[in-house]
Parts: C-alpha cells; sequence; structure tokens
C-alpha cells in the first residue's frame, strides 16, 4: 500500500509542482540586487581595507620604527628600514614598504602598533595597473593617511570603547 | 510549383517565408531576453537591465558578440561535417515554421499531413547534434552528442504516441483541422488537453527532454561535461546551435497549445462573452506565452535529471501511459465521448 501512495505521489508530480511553486514565490520578492556602482553596502567601522600611515595633529609621523607590525605580519608582507633622522637624530624608517599581494587583511599590524601609525582603513576599491604598483611605499602611506585622516579618525572613534 | 510556370507564387512565398522567419529570429532574441529575466527574478536578481530599457537588447549585444567572435576548428576535426552539423540543426528548426498555423488559414503550407512533417523535422535536429559531437573530435562533445542521440530517440516515441492520441480524436494530421476539432460550446473544456490530460503531460515533459532542456539538459550538461555537443563550436556556429534550441523551444511552446489547448481558440468560446468568447491569433500569442514562461520556471526550479533516471522516465513510465491512453482515446472515438469540432 505505501509502495502505491508513493508511486501515485511521484506520478503526479506532486513535489515537481510543489518546487514550481517555491520558486514562482521567490520570482516576486523584492530583489537582493545591489547596484554597485551608484550604490553600496553599509561598512563596518572595524572593515579592514587599504593600509595607511597616520601622523600627529602636529604633522609629525606617528612611526617610531619599532617593526612590531613587519614581525607580527603572518604574510611577511612589510618591510622595514630604519636609521636616525638626520634632523634630529631621532628613529625613524627609512624605508616601509607593504606588498598589497601578500597582504591578507588581518589586521595584525593595527593591532601591534604601539603608537597607532599603521592602520587599515575602509577603502576597498582600489587598482593596480602596472607590474610594483602592488609595493606601497612610506611616502604613498603617509598620502594615504593624510588623505583620509578624518574618516579614519572617526572610525576609531566609534570602536574605541570595544577595543 | 515550379520556379518557371509563375514567378509571382515563388516571390509571393518567398515574402511569406521571411515574413515568418524574421519574427522568428527576433522573438528568439526576445526569448533569451527573458529567460535570463524570469531566471534573475526567480533567483532574487535583477537579470540583464543595462543594454536597451530593462535590458532589452542584450540578446542583441549577444548575438553582435558571437558573430564577431573567431570560430575555432579543433585539431583533426572533420572540417566538412564540423561545419554542417549547426546547419543541420538550425535549418530543421526554421523549416518545421512551415506548417504551423497561427490563426485560421494564417499558414505557411497547409499541409495534409502537417503532425507528420513536424515528426520528420524535428527528429531531423538530432543529426545536427550527433554530427556536431561526432566532427568535433572531442571526448566531452562526443558524450554529449551520444546522450542527446539516446534522449531524443526515446522521447521521440513518445512525442509521437501523444500525436498519435490527437490525432486519434481530431481524425486529421492538419494542424489546422485538430484547432478546429477542439471548437466547441463549452470552451477550454472542449479542447483535448481534458481527454488527453496524462498524454498533454507525456507531450509537453517530452518536448522539454527533446529540446535538450533543463531539467533533461544531460547532452549540455555544463557541470558535468562543459557544453556538450558543442563545446567546441565558437562564434556564429555557436549561434546557430543557440538559435535552432530557442527555436525548438520557442516550437514547442506553439505546438502543445495548438494539439492540446485548442490553438487560437477562445478559453470562452460559447461562453457569450463578447470579444473574449473570439478566436483569434491573440489566444495562440498568449498560449504560446504561457508555455514558453514555463520552460524557464522548469529551468529555475529543477536540477538535472541523472542520465538513468531519464532513461526510465521515458521507458518505463511515459511509454506504458502512452500506449495505455492510446486505447482509451480509442475507446472515447469509438463511443463518441468526446465532441469533435462544432
Amino acid at each position: 500500500m505505501k509502495r502505491i501512495v508513493g508511486y501515485l505521489k511521484s506520478l503526479l508530480l506532486l513535489e515537481l509542482a510543489s518546487g514550481l511553486w517555491l520558486t514562482l514565490k521567490y520570482m516576486f520578492k523584492p530583489k537582493y540586487t545591489m547596484y554597485f556602482p551608484m550604490e553600496t553596502i553599509p561598512r563596518s567601522v572595524r572593515f579592514r581595507g587599504l593600509h595607511a600611515l597616520r601622523r600627529y595633529p602636529n604633522g609629525e609621523e606617528r612611526c617610531i620604527a619599532c617593526k612590531l607590525c613587519e614581525a607580527v605580519c603572518p604574510a611577511l608582507a612589510i618591510t622595514i628600514d630604519s636609521a636616525p633622522r638626520a634632523s634630529d637624530g631621532q628613529r625613524r624608517t627609512t624605508r616601509y614598504d607593504i606588498d598589497l599581494f601578500k597582504c591578507i587583511y588581518c589586521g595584525f599590524c593595527e593591532e601591534s602598533c604601539p603608537v597607532d601609525s599603521i592602520v587599515l582603513t575602509d577603502i576597498l576599491e582600489y587598482h593596480m595597473e602596472r607590474r610594483g604598483e602592488n609595493i606601497i611605499t612610506k611616502p604613498q602611506l603617509l598620502a594615504m593617511g593624510d588623505r583620509f585622516e578624518q574618516s579614519i579618525a572617526a572610525n576609531r572613534a566609534v570602536d574605541a570603547a570595544y577595543r | 510549383m515550379s520556379l518557371s510556370s509563375d514567378p509571382m507564387i515563388f516571390l509571393w512565398t518567398l515574402v511569406k517565408i521571411l515574413v515568418i522567419a524574421v519574427p522568428l529570429i527576433i522573438a528568439v532574441a526576445m526569448y533569451v531576453w527573458w529567460e535570463r529575466k524570469v531566471i534573475g527574478w526567480m533567483h532574487v536578481r535583477i537579470g540583464p537591465n543595462k543594454i536597451g530599457p530593462f535590458g532589452l537588447l542584450q540578446a542583441f549585444a549577444d548575438v553582435v558578440k558571437l558573430l564577431i567572435k573567431e570560430i575555432i576548428i579543433p585539431t583533426n576535426a572533420n572540417r566538412f561535417l564540423y561545419f554542417t552539423a549547426p546547419l543541420l540543426s538550425v535549418i530543421p528548426a526554421l523549416a518545421v515554421w512551415a506548417i504551423v498555423p497561427f490563426d485560421h488559414g494564417v499558414v505557411l503550407s497547409n499541409a495534409n499531413a502537417g503532425v507528420l512533417f513536424l515528426l520528420a523535422m524535428t527528429s531531423l535536429g538530432v543529426y545536427g547534434i550527433i554530427l556536431a559531437g561526432w566532427a568535433s573530435n572531442s571526448r566531452y562533445a562526443l558524450l554529449g552528442a551520444m546522450r542527446s542521440a539516446a534522449q531524443m530517440i526515446s522521447y521521440e516515441i513518445c512525442i509521437g504516441m501523444a500525436l498519435v492520441c490527437v490525432l486519434i480524436l481530431a481524425g486529421s494530421l492538419n494542424f489546422t483541422a485538430i484547432v478546429e476539432a477542439q471548437a466547441g460550446g463549452k470552451g477550454l473544456f472542449d479542447w483535448f488537453w481534458l481527454p488527453l490530460l496524462p498524454m498533454f503531460f507525456v507531450f509537453y515533459i517530452s518536448g522539454v527532454a527533446e529540446t535538450n532542456r533543463l531539467p533533461f539538459d544531460v547532452a549540455e550538461g555544463e557541470s558535468e561535461i562543459v557544453a556538450g555537443f558543442h563545446v567546441e563550436y565558437s562564434g556564429s556556429a555557436f549561434a546557430l546551435f543557440f538559435l535552432a534550441e530557442y527555436a525548438n523551444m520557442i516550437l514547442l511552446s506553439f505546438i502543445a497549445p495548438i494539439l492540446f489547448m485548442g490553438g487560437w481558440l477562445s478559453p470562452f468560446q460559447g461562453w457569450h462573452l463578447g470579444w473574449f468568447s473570439q478566436p483569434g491569433w491573440w489566444w495562440l500569442i498568449l498560449k504560446f506565452f504561457v508555455f514558453a514562461t514555463s520552460l524557464l520556471w522548469l529551468r529555475a526550479t529543477f536540477p538535472r535529471y541523472r542520465y538513468d533516471q531519464i532513461m526510465r522516465l521515458g521507458w518505463k513510465v511515459f511509454i506504458p501511459i502512452s500506449i495505455v491512453w492510446i486505447f482509451v482515446a480509442g475507446v472515447f472515438k469509438y463511443f463518441n465521448v468526446v465532441t469533435i469540432g462544432h
């Protein structure tokens, strides 16, 4: 008897009909598609995107070449050289390169930084056009920091209570 | 009719062919757009929306892209058969439209053996697929062709039996006569889908299998054999296969209403609803649209059948049902259970 009922059910295509009904319902649901270049999804303040080196409000660069970020980086994406600065003899970086192809955007560099110098901004739309552009240098990183200082500071202020 | 006897008839026939073929090709483009839209909506996406209003010109952009692409011929492919195959699949797909009636008297060739012509032409389509698979000198293509051959031969039997049921009731092989036989005062309850309900589903599902559409698309089987029989085709040669497949889908969406759903007859015929009760080509177009959309609906819903399941469905389910229902149809006819015509 059970077999006959099962046979009849499969012959009447009941399961197929319920599947069709499901797709029909989905056809009239609101669509999830985001019209990407025109609109973007909201981004967390903790979003880990492109890197930047920050400065103090008086214009002095924060980085003191402690190389903690270089040490903690799991992908070995950071390369730092340091030397006493010519003007006042302070310990500063002479080279601060990040290989964006190696970087896994884990954010450990930002976590480890004692002076909040290296940070990950919330910028995710960027590209390289020529070979070698994947390695971003110290001036580029500082320029990024200068340009986006406002949003970097704002994001960190929002997140400060949870750190 | 010979060319020398009356050039005007020849020219007039050419014009009629163009009047059918050009809208058909445009309909294929629109159908591709509609397919992508409907499937997108069912996936909770929006589908193409960039080229033209609502993305309507998307298919034309695709055609231009395909036409300017290079045609790559595989090493050791049989060149002659390689280029004959797409023609062999597109020519029957277009030729079969000669016998499709769009309204009373609006048909290129009102052949008395129209159903036979339909069977013959749709059966020819399989040669294009087999030759494409064989001539490509590719394992995937050959596998796809073999699967497709077995599948199409199996399901052609069911389609043939469904046609036999219809023509037992209608008493004619002529499509116009078949539609006229479904006329009656009870509107849509006079159509053949009611006495032949199982055969209607058998015909429709076999038609889906015959056009190699999902869930019966093992011949293409993207996830298993890449693209099956046309894996080695690119550019305009691929476009011809594409055109043939979609022309066949549109054909199925026309033939199913003509055979089972009263063609251009109004579903409210005899209900005295004024204009709504009048037969006309718009009813056929409406029914075509419903059937064509249901094909896309099937594609958006079902996963691909396993190959042995396809064979089981064809040989162990559909053919027994068909044989039983041919007898039932004969009984209907003998005892005049179904009223034929007015």
